[in-house]
């Protein structure tokens, strides 16, 4: 197929037996020459065949039929069910949870049949039909020989010689210098990924007169409406109701107490274990609701224990005191935000936190 | 049988431009032993190949945006709700694509598969010495592949912008933050400001899709062709030393295996995918900073992550003004840094301490190894406590214990179960170590009793079959001698670290030796059920 | 039948004996029918209340003592909890409390539905406080799910979960499961904050705000689960379960079939 009788290039010198030179198919005519036999006798004209090195036929004939069957049978399933998946894709609509429940069914259900037919199938071609073989291969060790690691060595050290770079250390150096800047360069374009942080982490968006909206109603809150003792409720700065940059510092949750209730402490700055009575209103209490541990919505209120209890790690904090910690990996207590109450009687802050909120970080004051 | 005329045409029409008979030819006869341990990692590889065709028909209509919309889409609890686009996009697959949920489920299975499998084939190779010269670097860059599985795990399951998801990404911002001088700085670089900022879930995305599936491809392509550059090893056997490979050859046996257990991956991926829901991110809503879920996990495979922050004390110190927030970096950074250090040097440690350099391609059974088995199933068993407690809430919830009773007994497990696991294990190989000595002395049970002239009774043994006996020899101890036994010890020994890596070295070589020397029965034939001599190890 | 006096359910069987003779009994002479839950009518109101309190003697006045004052140490006070309180409590199981635990949880109902209403009645009487919400206070057409979905998630989520599986608490308390709350039930309880549960009165969460919460609730934990098996929803804990238990099983399997030897006999 490849050798073409037609073309010629110049400067090809294969000349095929049957063919003249100018490259004419050579016509035998009459009685072909003797010691040439067109049936041939085997060994004297026919190469010798290379010994098989993987066998034919697997041994068990017999168990290779019924095999052979079973595999044919794996394939039938794949291809129906490979049929059934482009009916399933058609016949099965989505956009309800009930159509989407019956089209995941009908095309995974399918799928799965497709491969796994496939699989079967295969898998009993190899091991029934195909005829066992234990071959030994050898293994050359990896290291190279002699004479080949010093045909690289004298390779190599020429080259480096060539090079001139071990000669000319002027020219080494001077590359190297060269260098130092282009690597530095990519770090450098990354500056701009982010601002740095600068005082950021230190305070968040509350501010003196910002009112507390309980979260997602975005209504404020009186302390007549929070009334019962053993409510808690999240709140969060009013203006700031869709922005999750400022609420992933501001979120707070106020908590109710009973009379009695609170160890208060008449500073006018946080002391451990007390909560600051001025920054409380009718023995409402409001900790900022990020954990200090790793930052997670510490929200789990447990109106009997007075324990708030952040559900990722399990930092326990104890609402009547300060929110001091309790349990848990969290080694600072939940900020207290100062709270009083505006003209028209609702909730706002006093100010903003007295500390950073959330996750501990090198350069916390 | 002739080769069809299209085979051979088109092998020619390649032939003429590549020069390929001799290199396929090789290739074609190239041996692959024979092992269902061997299967491991490619339950890996194929994961990964249905990760990349799963994973290009989601990128089809992902949407790596945080911008909030208003959704109008087929869920309808969720009318007019502002969520990310990400998260919308997301619910349209699901919901508004047909076969989307499928693949959404298929792409997160095959991805739960891929480190699991990976888990799986790196303790494989870890328990029979398989990452012994010449193949440390193929265990360097296995250890890398983990990692990176890792880490694309995280930003996979984090780019729909979920509530659950969002909490681990939280998480994982505060651990950043909490690490000491530049911790700020990352986070803020990685974030592009402040927590969640705008910018994170598009650049997971370009990380998740493009740069860390560029290095796996890279690093799965090496760790293949080193492979199949320095040939599989082996399991001991008959006929099979260090200087051969015995198997079937690659085409067609192992082509035909490999084909049918890359289709029974994904069939498995494919049943899961259709009867197993896995992230119903539409239960979970929409991420929001001020909401959190009880019972938050992340992925299985970070929850050793996730445990080793629940297990944490208390423990912060102020130095100079700052803030060492240990409790937080300590676990986040330094256990994964001990776990995958230790697994990247454990190669180079155990040449030094053994003093062997010599390559090796036949695997070593577990059992005897007893030293090395024991300490993996010590780090094992470390890992396993730190995984549990990541689930402590749901354990707590289910199997009604206190929660605070199940982190406490955790902190007291980290240290306790390891060196029991160890202690336990060495013991089994010890003990396993024997019954097979003792069957290559003594030779196999074969029930049949008779009764000697001098009326004792003794029971039958024959030898082992030469393929049994092969599988369990052991004809070379474990390390090499240290050079601390010699009258002279030599002066590298007499130092503090010579002494240690001496000690090391006794410890690591502790087995049973299995050098085959019985013949396998009595030279009567028979063997004393009740005798002296009989019973023990010897 | 005295042979099995000692059984342990032959005290409620006692218990209810008893109220079912002396409601009747009463019924007779009173000539009061079954008590409707409407208020209204003092005379009906009377005799709802004071069959009440017999029940409240029978079921309640060992833990909680004769006026309801609560006994310190054993069980609350009740003055003042309300009827939403009784009615919670007593119509999903958790009262009559059978000893003493951390958290009661939710059992098989003891009293009827009429013995319930008098019983919240007679309470009621006692100090006032929030009232058994009517059918339409509970109706969820109209609801708002979106709002529903997002104060569930910021309130009530990280007690219950997402969907309302429950969650652990401290101690040994734990937040139950809704998946077989009453929408009434979830009302009573977020209005009286039982046990644990913190109070959302109607001014902190109104009552259209709780409609909206209800009907998320309900919705979700009825909507199908369109992948497949949804493992109890409690999320990746499981799925890492599936992975090592399932996946992985069946590829070990797979990989010792493909490398099996065929028929060849193992020493």
């Amino acid at each position: 197929m490849s050798d073409s009788p037609a073309g010629r290039w110049p400067g090809d010198d294969q000349t095929a037996d049957d063919q003249t030179a100018d490259g004419a198919p050579r016509r035998v005519v009459g009685t072909p020459p003797p010691g040439r036999s067109l049936l041939g006798d085997g060994a004297a004209d026919v190469p010798a065949a290379p010994p098989r090195e993987l066998p034919s036929d697997p041994e068990d004939l017999p168990s290779a039929k019924r095999a052979e069957r079973v595999v044919a049978a794996c394939f039938m399933v794949a291809f129906l069910a490979g049929l059934a998946f482009i009916v399933a894709y058609f016949v099965f609509p989505v956009h309800t949870l009930d159509g989407v429940a019956r089209s995941n069914l009908g095309l995974g259900l399918s799928m799965s049949l497709v491969f796994l037919g496939l699989a079967a199938g295969t898998t009993i071609w190899v091991r029934r039909l195909m005829p066992d073989v234990e071959l030994t291969e050898a293994r050359k060790p990896l290291r190279s020989s002699e004479e080949d690691r010093a045909a690289f060595e004298q390779t190599f050290e020429e080259g480096a010689d060539a090079s001139q770079f071990v000669k000319r250390p002027l020219i080494r150096r001077t590359l190297i210098a060269a260098s130092l800047p282009a690597l530095a360069a990519p770090i450098l374009l990354l500056r701009d990924l982010g601002p740095l942080p600068r005082k950021d982490l230190t305070f968040t968006v509350w501010r003196p007169g910002l009112r507390l909206l309980k979260a997602d109603a975005n209504t404020p809150v009186t302390p007549g409406s929070f009334s019962s003792p053993g409510s808690m409720i999240t709140v969060v700065p009013d203006g700031y109701q869709d922005k999750f940059d400022a609420l992933a510092k501001a979120a707070v949750i106020i908590i109710k107490f009973a009379p009695g209730q609170v160890e208060y402490t008449n500073a006018d700055h946080p002391v451990p274990g007390k909560v600051v009575a001025n920054w409380t209103v009718d023995n409402i209490v409001a900790y900022s609701k990020i954990c200090t541990h790793v930052g997670c919505p510490a929200a789990l209120y447990e109106q009997t224990t007075h324990h708030i209890l952040c559900p990722c790690h399990q930092s326990t904090f104890d609402a009547t005191r300060g929110a001091a910690v309790i349990f848990g990996p969290a080694t600072r207590p939940l900020p207290q935000l100062p709270m009083t109450v505006d003209a028209k009687g609702f909730l706002v802050a006093r100010h903003d936190f007295t500390e950073p909120v959330g996750p501990s970080y090198w350069e916390r004051p | 049988m002739t080769t069809s005329r299209a085979i051979a045409g088109t092998g020619n029409w390649l032939d003429e431009r590549f020069r390929g008979a001799k290199g396929m030819r090789t290739f074609f006869r190239k041996i692959f032993p024979d092992h269902w341990t061997f299967l491991l990692g490619e339950i890996a590889l194929y994961s990964f190949v249905i990760l990349l065709l799963s994973g290009t028909f989601l990128a089809l209509w992902f949407k790596p945006s945080m911008t909030e919309i208003v959704y109008h889409g087929s869920y309808i609890k969720f009318h007019n709700m502002r969520m990310s686009e990400a998260y919308a996009s997301t619910l349209n697959i699901s919901f508004d694509v047909r076969g989307g949920l499928l693949v959404r489920q298929i792409h997160h299975w095959a991805a739960d598969l891929f480190v699991g499998a990976i888990l799986a084939h790196m303790l494989r190779i870890f328990f029979t010495g398989a990452y012994r010269k010449p193949r440390e670097v193929n265990w360097l860059i296995g250890v890398t592949l983990l990692t990176l599985a890792l880490i694309e795990g995280l930003f996979g399951y984090s780019l729909p912008d979920d509530l659950l998801s969002g909490a681990g990404l939280r998480i994982t911002q505060g651990v950043l933050q909490s690490v000491p001088i530049v911790g700020t700085y990352a986070s803020f670089f990685l974030f592009g400001g402040q927590y969640p900022g705008q910018l994170i879930i598009p650049r997971m995305y370009i990380m998740h899709v493009l740069l860390i599936p560029g290095l796996f491809l890279a690093l799965i392509g090496a760790h293949l062709f080193i492979m199949f550059h320095q040939k599989h090893t082996q399991v001991p056997g008959k006929g099979r030393t260090n200087t051969n490979v015995v198997g079937a050859p690659m085409y067609p046996y192992f082509m035909a295996k490999t084909g049918a257990f890359f289709l029974f991956t994904f069939a498995a991926v494919a049943i899961a995918a259709t009867f197993v829901q896995i992230n119903p991110i539409w239960i979970y809503g929409p991420y929001n900073p001020i909401a959190i879920s009880s019972g938050s996990q992340p992925d299985f495979y970070m929850g050793f992550l996730e445990g080793s922050l629940r297990i944490m004390p208390a423990w912060q110190w102020v130095v100079f003004g700052h803030t060492f927030a240990f409790n937080v970096f300590g676990p986040a950074l330094l256990i994964p840094g001990f776990i995958f250090t230790s697994a990247a040097v454990w190669p180079f440690i155990e040449q030094w301490i053994t003093g062997d350099k010599r390559e090796h391609h036949v695997i070593e059974r577990p059992r005897n190894a007893p030293t090395r088995t024991a300490l993996g199933m010590a780090m094992v068993a470390f890992y396993g406590v730190l995984w549990l407690e990541g689930a402590n809430d749901v354990l707590s919830q289910h199997l009604d214990v206190s929660l605070y009773t199940i982190t406490e007994i955790a902190r007291w497990s980290i240290f306790v179960v390891p060196i029991i696991t160890y202690i336990i294990t060495k013991r089994i190989c010890l003990g396993l170590q024997h019954k097979d000595q003792h069957l290559l002395e003594h030779g196999v049970e074969t029930g049949i009793i008779v009764q000697r002239p001098s009326g004792e009774f003794v029971e039958i043994t024959r030898p082992l079959s030469e393929e049994a006996r092969a599988k369990i020899v052991r004809p070379e101890p474990l390390a090499l001698p240290s050079g601390a036994e010699e009258p002279v010890p030599p002066p590298a020994m007499r130092r503090t670290v010579g002494r240690v890596k001496a000690r090391l070295n006794k410890v690591l070589a502790e087995s049973v030796p299995m050098n085959g020397h019985g013949n396998g029965a009595h030279p009567d034939g028979e063997h004393a059920a009740i005798g002296p001599g009989d019973g023990g190890d010897s | 039948m005295t042979a099995r006096r000692h059984h342990p359910a032959a005290r409620y069987l006692v218990v209810l004996l008893g109220l079912l003779l002396v409601g009747f009994g009463y019924a007779l002479v009173t000539g009061v029918g079954e008590a409707s839950a409407a208020p209204g009518g003092a005379a009906q109101n009377q005799g709802q209340i004071a069959q009440g309190r017999v029940i409240f003697l029978a079921v309640c006045a060992s833990c909680h003592g004769v006026l309801a004052q609560g006994v310190p140490g054993v069980a609350p006070s009740l003055i003042g909890v309300g009827s939403a309180a009784v009615d919670f409590q007593v119509s999903t199981g958790r009262m009559p409390s059978r000893e003493p635990v951390e958290e009661n949880p939710r059992k098989p109902v003891l009293l009827h539905p009429w013995q319930i209403r008098a019983l919240a009645a007679y309470i009621a009487s006692l100090g006032g406080g929030p009232a058994i919400p009517s059918a339409a206070q509970v109706s969820q057409s109209g609801a708002h799910v979106g709002l529903g979905e997002q104060l569930f998630v910021t309130d009530c989520a990280q007690c219950h979960n997402f969907q309302g599986a429950g969650g652990a608490l401290t101690y040994g308390k734990y937040a139950p499961p809704l998946t077989a709350s009453t929408p009434k039930q979830i009302y009573e309880a977020m209005l009286t904050g039982p046990e644990a549960m913190p109070v959302f009165n109607n001014t902190t969460i109104t009552p259209q705000q709780k409609r909206d919460i209800i009907a998320y609730i309900v919705q979700t934990r009825n909507e199908p689960n369109p992948g497949g098996f949804s493992l109890g929803r409690v999320g990746p804990v499981t799925e890492g379960l599936v992975v090592f238990l399932g996946l992985l099983l069946f590829m070990v399997f797979a990989a010792l079939w493909i490398t099996a030897r065929h028929g060849k006999a193992h020493e």
